[in-house]
């Protein structure tokens, strides 16, 4: 059988790093957290970027709605959303811990069905499309979000909104957004490894090495990709929803659907650490996110241009990234580590087999 | 919602509003026509499928905008945009679209996506977020008791448009790299074993796509404004025309620029302007819906 | 002709102006092995897309086991149990052969959460089987993609077996195999045929291959039905020695 679960020494490994991180660099706790964010990210975006050999520009999508709909949610429960979010407020604002925390969890579990349900709906439109249309039309949806929610008035329209203020000191708050965004990429991570397990990652494959064979031997290629598509918009739109909360005030088109930042960076990730393996996205994030934070001040302004070269020179001389780059160079090593007994060897093959397209 | 009525009770009552906005449409349909022929152009011949499109038609407006800041006549700036257009495009084509242009077809994407930031980012460090417009000397023209008014800068730069669309079919007609460039586009090998060398068809055609945009780029910051993020827009713009007509369609091409300019210069009318960004986008699905639908009768997907 | 498991009647396909199948009529026998041939260019392959959907035809109709299915696609045709094969074969490159072919396992009843289902011990078991019946035990855990040619189509077919059809579909099984292999493949296809009841209808170039296998063989010319019947009817048919001699 194939590895069903990640081993209990990597499980305990990353609860312990999860763990001790906050409590060894209590000064760096907003950007470790937001490093789990970018692991979400990337290895949401490989389900259909590397696994399926779908590639989305639009996963940003379902971050931005599930923000959106947590504030809607969280707001609607005790207040009227209109009139909160329009600039001449009336009434005093103000949320319990109780109403915050009841109204934080209803808004997560909101936001991840919702962003499920437009996933659904929106395969419909993208699911069609083969190829770079496939990539147009997800950036399309992405980019007609942003619009259409920064042109909406009663969500605050262009100006955003701001959050309901979580009821604890600064040090509570940080390590609250720290564990739950932690907690979510340790799920995540669980979960996609129980996912390429069972026959759905055989079958994304097949889907990514030959469509067409796949749709000639019966398989229900609709579904599944629409099952990717769906999975990976529930993960995000629950971190858009924890995301959302741990900045504090939200907008169209810088924090909740940011075509350019963390858009691009989902794809930029996932290429740097390789396409289409299981840890691949993760070491994209963890080098992506470590390089970002420690150079980022020092571009002076310049830091997009940057991040714009960077996409070139990943795209053009790096695209298998590190993981898919190690097992072209030492497939062996990547051999030696599992036991040479039969079921071990399959369980490698799974890990071995896929690769960024156009890395032969 | 009721602004939206108020304006289509507008149209509907004053049927001469109707006529000057699709005169508008037609003339600015024209510089899209122009620029999707180039994004055409190049998707057709090199299957790469250009997302930095929009961005280089926003150098060419800043290069025409800085020209315009020094006094020089913004229309002279279409000459000067398109060459140095032609420049910028040849250094991007040796040091990256060469390189993605044999690869899968998602590199040469998002590669071009990464020049799109770059060149995005770069015009906002260098020009600052506002939105400019060079402005030309030329009188406004009223018609109908001043009911239709038409900015005769417009009316320039349609002539531009024209003329140079039509150079360039000419071009691809009759010259002797157009015809090369025609060759390598139907069959890239058998051009390569008959002698062509289609490296330097690439790199031409390329170029010529970027010089285009230049151009383009030049009349759109003198009959409308530049910005330096309004690129993504025009990229997406060029992508509905050229996804309606099917880009091994030439005349559909030019077609479906005239059309997206009147249909944007009625959208916005009706809606405001504030969501003329979201009707692209929406326009942009409901194409790609339609081209969907249309493959599901021939049992195929859209690729 | 009571037992036809595919009956093909009047079907015309053109693109553009060029037509490439005209009023074709062809009924597969249920159980057998049925020949197409005809020279390059004859329709052949058009004739095959068109009946697993590939692309819609213009006019006539396509029933398989009485069902119309000339307005299926290609998805729903292959859940039927009507499978094909391709000219230039088509595998599942980074994944292993095993994984080739757990994945190709019949569909057709497959519900929502079968998507999640856990690896089958009873499939893998059928999978290695077949693997051995084409020779390719050995290289199951190989990658699908590093195989040689004429492996790579022997995959494909044992994958094809995998999935359980009613009929087979192959386009050009012997083309580009090593010729000492080829007759080891008619082996395998006839016991195929044989023991698991498998309907075939097959597009083949090689005249000894074909005649070898087929009980009736239909040869198409020009887009049109030329001949039908026993291998040494067509054998002996003028009209096809012409055709593929080019006299015309």
């Amino acid at each position: 059988m194939t590895r069903t679960s990640l081993h209990p020494v990597t499980i305990g490994l990353l609860l312990l790093v999860g763990v001790a991180a906050p409590l060894l660099f209590p000064a760096y706790t907003n950007q470790i957290a937001v490093l789990w964010l970018m692991i979400v990210f990337a290895s949401t975006w490989d389900i259909l970027g590397g696994q399926m050999g779908y590639n989305s520009l639009g996963n940003i999508f379902f971050f931005g709605a599930g923000m959106y709909t947590c504030a809607v949610v969280q707001i609607g429960l005790y207040y009227d959303v209109g009139m909160y979010t329009s600039g001449a407020r009336t009434t005093h604002i103000a949320f319990t811990t109780a109403q915050y925390f009841t109204g934080f969890a209803i808004g997560t579990v909101a936001a991840g069905i919702v962003a499920a349900v437009l996933a659904v709906a929106t395969s419909w439109i993208v699911f069609g499309l083969r190829g770079p249309y496939f990539a147009i039309g997800t950036l399309g949806v992405a980019v007609a979000g942003a619009e259409l929610v920064a042109s909406w008035q009663w969500v605050g329209a262009a100006s955003g909104i701001s959050m309901p203020v979580f009821p604890g000191g600064p040090q509570t708050q940080k390590l609250f957004f720290y564990f739950l965004l932690f907690a979510l990429a340790f799920v995540v991570l669980l979960f996609l490894r129980w996912l390429y397990s069972t026959n759905f990652g055989m079958a994304i494959n097949a889907i990514r090495d030959d469509e067409e064979k796949a749709e000639a031997m019966g398989l229900y290629t609709r579904r599944y990709k629409r099952t990717a598509w769906t999975i990976a918009a529930f993960f995000l739109g629950i971190a858009g929803a924890i995301f959302g909360n741990m900045t504090g005030f939200i907008d169209a088109r810088d924090i909740a659907f940011p075509t350019t930042t963390f858009n691009i960076f989902m794809i930029l990730m996932v290429l740097l650490g390789g396409k289409g393996t299981f840890w691949g996205p993760v070491v994209g994030a963890v080098i992506f996110h470590v390089i970002k934070e420690v150079t980022w001040t020092y571009f002076l302004g310049w830091q997009f241009v940057a991040l714009g070269l960077l996409i070139v020179i990943i795209v053009v001389y790096f695209q298998q990234g590190i993981v898919g780059w190690l097992m072209e160079k030492y497939p062996d090593r990547f051999g030696v580590r599992v036991a040479p007994k039969e079921r071990e060897v399959r369980s490698r093959a799974i890990e071995l087999a896929p690769h960024a397209e156009g890395a032969e | 919602m009721e602004q939206v009525l108020g304006n289509l009770s507008v149209l509907v009552g004053m049927p001469i509003f109707n006529l000057g906005l699709l005169i508008d449409g037609l003339l600015v349909g024209s510089i899209f026509a122009l620029a999707a022929y180039g994004l055409a152009l190049v998707w057709g011949v090199m299957n790469v499928k250009n997302l930095a499109q929009g961005d280089f038609i926003m150098i060419g407006g800043y290069i025409t905008w800085t020209l315009g800041r020094y006094g020089i006549d913004p229309l002279l700036g279409v000459p000067v945009a398109a060459v140095v257009l032609w420049g910028v495009g040849w250094i991007l084509y040796r040091t990256v679209i060469s390189k993605v242009i044999t690869r899968d077809l998602f590199t040469s994407l998002l590669a071009t996506f990464g020049i799109a930031i770059v060149i995005q980012q770069g015009l906002n460090l260098a020009f600052g977020p506002d939105t400019q417009s060079a402005t030309s000397d030329l009188p406004t023209l009223s018609f109908a008791d001043g009911l239709i008014t038409i900015a005769s800068t417009r009316i320039v730069g349609f002539a531009f448009a024209i003329m140079l669309a039509v150079g360039v079919i000419l071009f691809m007609r009759k010259g002797r790299m157009g015809q090369a460039i025609r060759a390598t586009a139907q069959d890239a090998r058998a051009a390569r074993v008959l002698g062509i060398d289609t490296e330097k068809v690439y790199s031409f055609t390329f170029c010529l796509n970027a010089a285009i945009c230049g151009a383009a780029g030049a009349l759109v910051a003198v009959v409308w404004n530049v910005q330096p993020f309004m690129g993504t827009t025009y990229s997406i713009r060029l992508f509905v025309i050229v996804t309606a007509a099917g880009f091994g369609n030439l005349p559909g091409v030019i077609a479906a620029g005239f059309g997206m300019g009147v249909f944007e210069q009625f959208g916005g009318f009706i809606l405001g302007a504030e969501y003329q960004q979201a009707l692209i986008v929406l326009l942009l699905l409901a194409v790609l819906a339609v081209r969907q639908l249309q493959q599901l009768r021939v049992r195929q997907a859209v690729q | 002709m009571n037992d036809s498991i595919i009956e093909i009647t009047n079907v015309t396909k053109s693109f553009g102006g060029v037509v490439a199948n005209r009023n074709v009529s062809l009924s597969v026998p249920r159980g057998r092995i049925t020949g197409l041939i005809g020279p390059n260019g004859s329709g052949k392959t058009t004739l095959f897309n068109s009946i697993v959907g590939y692309h819609p035809i213009d006019s006539g109709s396509i029933r398989f086991e009485g069902q119309e299915i000339s307005q299926l696609r290609v998805q729903e045709i292959a859940r039927l149990g009507l499978l094909r094969t391709f000219q230039t074969t088509r595998i599942y490159g980074k994944m292993s052969c095993l994984q080739n072919m757990q994945i190709s396992i019949p569909h057709r009843k497959a519900g929502f959460f079968d998507m999640f289902a856990y690896e089958r011990p009873d499939v893998v078991e059928r999978a290695e089987h077949l693997l051995s019946f084409v020779g390719l035990y050995e290289k199951r855990f190989l990658r699908a993609g590093s195989l040689s040619f004429g492996q790579q189509k022997l995959l494909e077919f044992a994958m094809a077996l995998m999935n359980e059809p009613t009929v087979l579909l192959l386009d050009e099984p012997t083309a580009g195999i090593n010729p000492t292999l080829i007759n080891g493949l008619i082996d395998r296809l006839k016991r195929a045929n044989a023991e698991f009841g498998i309907t075939m209808l097959i597009i083949e170039h090689n005249m000894r291959v074909i005649m070898n296998m087929a009980s009736k063989i239909y040869c198409l010319a020009h887009g049109e039905m030329l001949a039908a019947g026993a291998p040494e009817e067509i054998q002996g048919n003028q009209n096809v020695v012409d055709a593929y001699l080019g006299v015309h």
